[in-house]
């Protein structure tokens, strides 16, 4: 027999009704990547940081450009929750077209292979520096955590270009990460940093 | 909660015969970056080369760094007329993966770019990374890449949008 008219009529009391079509269960999202916060720089301070991050994703990425107020290639240092104790370290591969090289470093107070990702004031104007960095399973309670970085800068007579490797020797979710300049230099307002979270 | 995705792919193509260029166009402002994904072989391999906006002025440079299995080495090229992004497959058959990350490419900065190279041809090839500079201040609404050796049938470019 045909259906011709549904009801809720009979429905017990006490049982609970939907009005939605997704009766209580969560939607399917297709979305694999979503942005979290976006911070620009000031001018005034050499310090960006990302806070309260939520440990609903499997990895974030922060995607930048950027320059600073003084100097002609500066670095920036990676800190995770805060944490200013020497439980980090780095591997890098680089190379500003002359030499490429590699390095590293142990038990360091920050992941500092940001080295040459941006431009001072020393450059021609509105030329930035670019930077990717992944932190992968950041909302893990049982690992320590891994980075990548890539990085460049080019201004038509000097370049440098890097990837790199970090570690945090530290098992806690990651809920902070900031970003601070080598050299003390602030960060320009020309310089944006857009924190991404990713799932699958 | 809702499709948020920050990640949109804007375009798609699969070449259904060799050519030499494939381009995007009227590409819209209204994401944060650009990501360009390409798997490519040319059997020769000739190099890829990206120019923007169809400038062919001497208004890109490069630094590269490129490992062949062998060595390391590193470049930096200035006032060129396009972007090289990489050596495509000289192989017949074996594929390469090529990024393109382009930042802020509606801002109001030069152009910024940074890409990486997978070629490998069992035996010989290389990986590399670069970041490239447009000394253009122009929003970017077109990117050609450039293969003179001609992309080979099925070699496939998608670009993304990043909000």
């Amino acid at each position: 027999m045909a259906v011709t008219k549904v009801s809720n009529s009979g429905i017990k009391t006490g049982v609970l009704k939907y009005d939605s079509m997704l009766a209580g269960n969560a939607a399917y999202d297709p979305a694999a990547t979503w942005l979290i916060q976006r911070i620009n720089g000031t001018g005034s301070s050499s310090t960006i940081t990302f806070s309260s991050i939520p440990s609903t994703y499997t990895s974030l990425q922060i995607r930048g450009i950027v320059r600073t107020d003084s100097g002609t290639g500066i670095g920036a240092s990676v800190r995770l929750n805060g944490d200013t104790g020497a439980n980090y370290a780095s591997h890098q591969l680089y190379g500003d077209g002359t030499t490429a090289a590699v390095g590293g470093a142990a038990s360091a107070t920050s992941i500092t292979n940001g080295g040459g990702l941006g431009f001072g004031s020393t450059t021609a104007a509105n030329i930035v520096g670019a930077f990717i960095l992944d932190i992968h399973d950041y909302a893990s309670t049982t690992r320590n955590k891994t980075t990548r970085v890539f990085t460049g800068r080019d201004d038509n007579s000097t370049g440098f270009i890097r990837v790199g490797s970090g570690l945090w020797m530290n098992t806690a979710a990651v809920t902070s990460i900031s970003l601070v300049t080598s050299n003390g230099s602030n960060f320009t307002t020309q310089t944006t940093f857009a924190l991404y979270g990713m799932k699958g | 909660m809702p499709d948020t995705s920050t990640e949109v792919a804007i375009a798609t193509t699969t070449l259904g015969s060799a050519a030499a260029n494939i381009e995007f166009t009227s590409i819209g402002s209204g994401y944060t970056d650009l990501r360009l994904v390409l798997v490519s072989s040319d059997a020769v391999g000739g190099l890829i080369t990206m120019q923007l906006n169809s400038d062919t002025a001497s208004n890109y440079s490069r630094t590269v760094l490129n490992g062949t299995g062998t060595a390391a080495s590193t470049a930096n090229q200035t006032n060129r007329t396009s972007i090289t992004i990489g050596p495509n497959n000289a192989v017949s058959g074996l594929w390469s993966l090529y990024t393109v990350d382009i930042f802020s490419y509606a801002g109001s900065t030069n152009k910024t770019v940074l890409s990486t190279n997978s070629v490998d041809q069992n035996g010989s090839g290389q990986v590399g990374v670069l970041v490239g500079l447009w000394r253009n201040t122009a929003a970017i609404t077109s990117i050609k890449l450039t293969d003179g050796s001609n992309f080979a049938t099925g070699t496939t470019a998608t670009l993304y949008g990043i909000l």
